[in-house]
């Protein structure tokens, strides 16, 4: 007698799933790694992983439309002459000219500037269509310094040192042929065409006690103006934060491993740093141990879609938030839309990752003059000052309902976490408890 | 000649100072005392000015340099001159590691040797140096010139781009993508120049060998992985 399965349905491997073989596939096919644009896609603990308690009998809410939830922010007060005030806790992120259209860039200024608030340049210098449209830039200081010059520093409203970003912690920039156009390569002083990775390291500092000699010239040269931030990527969180403000920081920008990046391997965007939910308490308690919080201010990046997170990262500790992915999808980026290109690009809306080959139907990571062309600069500032005062108002809405007149007064306390990692990794906790992991007494 | 000695002023009223210079003026020539190894010496300047200083300076002396003449009587510590624009710095000592990093443009004179990487990631900077540099000089290099008298240490423009490279003396090891290439005419004409701005009397161009990329790592290739 043979025995005989009984018809069951196919079982595929949890440990080979079907992008896992893609994936094998395509390296054996191609012999080089997967390169792309954006942030992790894995499902990570997030903010999402957190929910505000509300106010209720030991709380008082105030009134939404009535009583005010006050939003501003001031960055850069503990040393610099002229520091930042914005009108809402919610900057641009860096993202360069070169990866992104001159139009984009546009965009991202016009609506920056709509909304009370500032935008940051990139690996590929300042440009005079970005600096005109951006009432608050900040200039980033990065170890190619492709374009910089003293000019751009002391036009700058301040300057952000990158150190690293939360996409590829301990990586440099990469910015592959197709992009390098005859301007961007002007800028950046190469030939036009190459496949262009900048360097991850600064060419003339290295560690904290030569960063404080850097920041000290950076001061020197712009007469102690600007507000200095220094941005590092989710690594070592309480560390890192903690040497920036002794290297003499007045701001610390610290980006999570959901933060973006125009192109770098994929291996090291899903496997390099920490989830931003992971970094936010360590660097917080960085700056109370040193007694500099809310004097050195925090500004947290890496997965912010909505006012939720950024009411969640506030209430941990952070002075604002940062934004690069979110943005460049406000101004236009995967719209659904542009479906039928993104097929024949072999991909979806919504899944369009190939920002270093610059065909970007939405017209947004390409130097292609007519699919930059697509982007109309005025009505995509629009939508991002659009986006920017939704996500305001939403963070308020939390914030009145939790009793606070102002954001920054929303705090750890009007907190809980859904999962044991969330509370462990952001010190609240764990719903229905008193209790999260490492918390002592239990 | 308005003169700062550092021993008794802060640094920060003579660069404030630099950067006070109006278009035209006609006080332009400073003076700078004891400054005793301090960093940031000069920093900024955009204009015309002239700048001597008695002595040896820290890090980053002549940082961005946009039009000044520099001379430090004395040596220099790490990133002299960084990202200068234009205008000459002239060091008569030594110079310590990443001597006109990220220069764009203006010409670093060192009469002394510079240590590690003189020149890395340089932009259009000219650079000429009486003695040796050390490691991995001309690092990134992707335009200008570093003209060297005496030896370049090991992986000499590793990484290289378009900066050119001239050597009298010995090279340890050349870096990655980096390769001797012939002297033409036009390669002596362009080092007669610079030796020429840089005041060599004792050196003719034709004791020089060129060194340049290969170009082979410009673009992605897998075959190469082991360079990347």
């Amino acid at each position: 007698m043979t025995y005989q399965n009984p018809p069951m349905p196919p079982r595929k491997s949890a440990t080979f799933d079907d992008h896992t073989m893609a994936e094998i596939r395509r390296a054996a096919a191609t012999g080089i790694y997967d390169i792309r644009g954006g942030g992790t896609k894995r499902k990570l603990p997030h903010l999402d992983d957190l929910l505000f308690l509300g106010a209720s009998m030991s709380r008082y809410p105030l009134e939404g439309y009535r009583e005010t939830c006050g939003t501003g922010v001031t960055l850069g007060t503990r040393f610099a002459k002229k520091p930042i005030a914005l009108k809402i806790p919610i900057t641009i992120a860096g993202m360069s000219f070169g990866s992104l259209s001159a139009n984009a860039k546009e965009a991202l200024g016009r609506g920056a500037t709509l909304a009370g608030t500032s935008t940051t340049t990139g690996d590929g210098g300042m440009t005079d269509e970005e600096r005109g449209h951006s009432e608050i830039l900040v200039y980033q200081y990065l170890p190619s310094r492709y374009g910089m010059n003293p000019r751009d520093l002391r036009r700058a409203d301040a300057i952000e040192v990158v150190v690293g970003q939360g996409a590829k912690p301990g990586g440099g920039g990469m910015l592959l042929g197709q992009k390098i156009s005859d301007r961007v390569a002007a800028m950046r002083d190469l030939p036009k065409g190459i496949d262009q990775r900048s360097a991850c390291r600064h060419p003339d500092w290295t560690g904290p006690d030569d960063l404080k000699i850097k920041i000290g010239e950076l001061r020197e040269i712009t007469d102690w103006e600007k507000p200095i931030y220094v941005k590092v990527g989710g690594a070592r969180p309480y560390y890192d934060t903690a040497l920036a403000v002794k290297a003499g920081a007045d701001v610390v920008v610290l980006d999570g491993m959901q933060g973006g990046t125009a192109a770098t391997q994929d291996v090291f965007i899903e496997h390099v740093g920490q989830p931003t939910l992971a970094c936010i308490r360590p660097a917080v308690q960085a700056l109370q141990d040193l007694g500099l919080h809310r004097t050195v201010q925090l500004v947290i990046s890496g997965g912010i879609r909505s006012g939720a997170d950024v009411a969640k990262a506030i209430a941990l500790g952070a002075d604002a938030v940062s934004i690069g992915t979110a943005a460049l999808v406000a101004i236009g980026d995967n719209d659904p839309a542009y479906e039928e290109e993104y097929r024949k690009l072999g991909s979806t809306a919504g899944a369009y990752d190939d920002w270093h080959e610059g065909r970007d139907p939405a017209g947004i990571t390409t130097q292609d003059p007519e699919l930059m062309a697509r982007l109309d600069p005025v009505r995509a500032g629009r939508r991002l000052a659009n986006y920017l005062k939704v996500m305001t108002l939403e963070a308020q809405t939390i914030a009145r309902a939790c009793g606070h007149n102002h954001l920054h007064n929303l705090e750890p306390e009007d907190l809980v976490a859904l999962t044991l990692e969330a509370a462990a990794m952001a010190r609240v906790p764990l719903a229905g408890t008193d209790w999260y992991p490492g918390k002592a007494g239990f | 000649m308005p003169v700062f000695d550092l021993a008794t002023t802060p640094l920060r009223d003579l660069n404030q100072a630099l950067h006070g210079v109006a278009a035209g003026a006609n006080d332009t020539a400073f003076e700078v005392l004891n400054p005793r190894g301090q960093h940031a010496v000069a920093v900024g300047i955009d204009g015309p000015v002239t700048v001597t200083v008695r002595g040896s300076v820290g890090y980053y002396c002549a940082g961005m340099n946009d039009g000044g003449i520099v001379t430090v009587q004395g040596s220099a510590g790490p990133g002299v001159a960084q990202n200068m624009m234009a205008g000459t710095v002239v060091i008569e000592g030594d110079a310590s590691q990443y001597a006109g990093a990220t220069g764009r443009g203006g010409l670093l004179v060192i009469k002394g040797n510079a240590a590690s990487r003189c020149g890395i990631s340089m932009k259009g900077i000219d650079i000429v140096v009486h003695g040796s540099i050390g490691h991995m000089s001309a690092f990134m290099g992707q335009s200008g010139s570093l003209v060297v008298l005496g030896d370049a240490g090991e992986a000499l423009g590793d990484s290289l781009y378009e900066a050119k490279l001239f050597v009298r003396g010995s090279v340890k090891s050349l870096g990655a993508d980096c390769i001797e290439k012939p002297m033409r005419p036009e390669h002596l004409e362009h080092l007669a120049l610079l030796l020429d701005r840089a005041g060599v009397t004792d050196a003719r161009p034709e004791e020089f060998r060129r060194y340049g990329s290969a170009r082979q790592l410009y673009s992605f290739n897998i075959d190469n992985a082991d360079a990347y």
